[in-house]
């Protein structure tokens, strides 16, 4: 606690700092509003040095699997579609799981599933924003023609700014380019 | 390594005092210098004469632009400690001292009252050997402005001795990303070129990519994932005032501003996911389709006369640069070195285009020539990207990993000068150089 309110006091001084420094010609670095995003309770975590190649985040919730017919069934329990280098091609390996998540999705026309596509670190951000999409909507596409309705579907790519895995190594970047059919 | 050495005691004379205002800042940002050209000149910035009652001064001018020229590579500041006597004004300058230590160059400088809260600069710049005056200037400034004041000052000397324009005097846009508990938190800050007088502009716990200044270097456009969903917003930096430009289903990314500052290139995906280049005129908010394409088309650039539009497309399989006319027509294939070429950024002159390369599996900065159609590999790591061009052309800063953590790299355009910022602890990523500031 006690050092979270120490990095708080020193964000602030930091701030101030900035106000009071103009540049000689063009007075525009005023701190600014911050964003929003949601408020977090994280300001002073410590992290370890041995971070790296940690897994993060997208912890399937109970809420998820405990939806009547899902639980139980390991083809509606994986919820990640792997993809090649470069590619949206849909591999053959992962037919059977998209054809568990469309009869499930086709016989329960209320519920609504979103479609998050990823890429692995390599190359231009805004590229990968693109193979994510692609991915996404590859999945779509299969969903679709195994008559889910278009309108329970939502995609969005997050490209490579939200790594399954972190870390440089050929797991992480296998891990990375994927699919995440998420049941919200 | 001379070199190394003296450009890291004035940037540690730099930074002393920003450690102090910033406290543990995580946006502090360390600049070295990685490679310098042989035979940088050596050059004497002694410390510039205060003559104002009262407030002493919070920038040590000389040592800022001694730490500009020394970041630059071609220059190598004297160290104060060898400095035999300190010289504020020409007729107390003994040109055989400094000859006997081996300088070329001489600065000198005084700092008299200008009014409130105002003082005058004046600097002289000497060619040591010849004994004449390369430049003598006195400009205005208000006390709480002396380091950009100090930027100019260096920006002027730079363009005097190279015949290049300085690019000190501008500001550095980046990402940084933390984790933080189970998330991640990203900032969008800006920086001075230098990295110092760090400033978050933007902060969430969702992604914020694709920073892009305005050509007037008042506003930023960028994408910001609050929410789960990709949109673009304006930023005006000064007043922090922002305002989304692009909320449509799907992709809203890779803002590109246009050369007038009137409308954005942006990449948008339809209904079915399909990612395609348009323009957007921020007056009207009217939105006109420029490409029209199965593929992934994203990453627009404008060309510096505003009429054609570079971007990234995977239409012939791998991602390769493409140029359109901003009103459509017809589309022209610009690289065919290797298979990836992806987000292109164009020189001031229009010439040449830097691009992340794939080059033998590493990813890396290149610059093609757009006559000749040659590509130059100038970056060394091997997942770098996001490359940005200074203002004067000279440079490039791009983003770089080294164990696992994002640092921004500089190089000049001919691969001779290489520097290294890092923010220690932080993921930095994304870097943009802003346009010269306006006069």
């Amino acid at each position: 606690m006690k050092i979270r309110l120490m990095i708080i006091l020193a964000a602030c001084a930091w701030l101030t700092a900035g106000c009071q420094t103009t540049p000689v010609d063009e007075p525009t670095t005023g701190p600014g509003t911050a964003t929003s995003g949601t408020a977090t309770d994280d300001g002073a975590q410590t992290s370890g040095i041995d971070d790296d190649g940690g897994f993060s985040g997208m912890d399937l919730d109970g809420s998820q699997a405990d939806r009547i017919g899902m639980q139980g069934d390991p083809l509606l329990e994986t919820r990640v579609i792997l993809f090649d280098y470069d590619s949206s091609e849909v591999r053959s390996d992962f037919n059977d799981v998209l054809a568990a998540h469309a009869a499930y999705l086709a016989a329960n026309p209320s519920v609504a599933v979103r479609l998050e596509g990823h890429a692995d670190e390599r190359g231009s951000r805004e590229y990968n924003i693109g193979l994510g999409e692609s991915r996404a909507q590859a999945v779509r596409r299969i969903l679709v023609l195994q008559a889910v309705e278009a309108s329970q579907i939502r995609t969005v790519s997050f490209g490579e700014e939200r790594p399954a895995m972190f870390g440089t190594s050929e797991e992480a970047w296998e891990r990375n380019r994927r699919v995440e059919i998420v049941y919200p | 390594m001379r070199k190394r050495r003296s450009a890291a005691g004035a940037i540690f004379a730099l930074f002393g005092f920003a450690l102090l205002a910033a406290g543990p800042a995580r946006a502090e940002l360390r600049i070295e210098i990685t490679k310098g050209v042989s035979g940088a000149v050596p050059i004497a910035v002694v410390p510039f004469g205060w003559r104002v009652d009262g407030v002493s001064p919070a920038d040590d001018v000389a040592a800022i632009v001694a730490a500009d020229l020394a970041r630059s590579g071609r220059f190598e500041p004297m160290p104060r400690s060898q400095m035999l006597e300190t010289p504020t004004t020409g007729a107390e300058v003994d040109f055989q001292d400094w000859r006997l230590l081996n300088a070329q160059i001489l600065v000198i400088g005084q700092i008299t009252p200008a009014g409130p809260d105002s003082v005058s600069i004046q600097f002289q710049v000497f060619d040591i050997f010849r004994g004449d005056q390369i430049l003598g200037y006195r400009m205005n400034a208000p006390v709480e402005r002396l380091r950009g004041a100090s930027h100019r000052i260096a920006d002027m000397i730079f363009e005097k001795l190279t015949g290049i324009s300085g690019a000190f005097a501008t500001r550095i846009a980046y990402i940084t990303v933390d984790r933080e508990g189970d998330g991640q938190r990203y900032r969008l800050i800006v920086a001075d070129s230098d990295g110092d007088n760090p400033n978050v502009i933007a902060d969430s716990a969702d992604p914020i990519m694709s920073p892009a200044w305005s050509p007037d270097g008042r506003k930023l456009a960028y994408v910001s994932f609050e929410g789960g969903r990709s949109q673009v917003y304006v930023q005006v930096l000064r007043t922090g005032f922002r305002e989304s430009v692009s909320n449509r289903l799907g992709v809203n990314g890779a803002p590109a501003w246009h050369p007038s500052g009137k409308s954005l290139a942006l990449t948008l995906s339809e209904r079915d996911g399909n990612l395609d280049i348009y323009t957007l005129d921020l007056g009207s908010g009217r939105l006109q389709r420029v490409t029209r394409h199965s593929a992934i088309d994203t990453e627009p650039e404008w060309t510096p006369d505003g009429q054609d539009i570079l971007f990234t497309s995977d239409r012939a399989g791998g991602p390769q640069i493409y140029r359109v006319p901003a009103s459509g027509g017809d589309v022209e294939r610009i690289t065919f070195e290797g298979n990836y070429n992806a987000r292109a950024r164009i020189s001031p002159d229009g010439k040449r285009v830097a691009v992340v390369h794939n080059d033998r599996g590493n990813y890396r900065i290149a610059v093609v020539d757009l006559n000749r159609r040659s590509a130059q590999v100038l970056s060394e790591g091997r997942l770098d990207e996001a490359p940005s061009f200074a203002p004067n052309g000279a440079a490039l800063i791009y983003a770089s990993r080294r164990d696992g953590s994002g640092l921004l790299e500089t190089v000049s355009v001919d691969g001779l000068v290489r520097g290294r910022i890092s923010s220690p602890g932080s993921d930095v990523r994304e870097p943009v150089w802003s346009p010269y500031p306006p006069n």
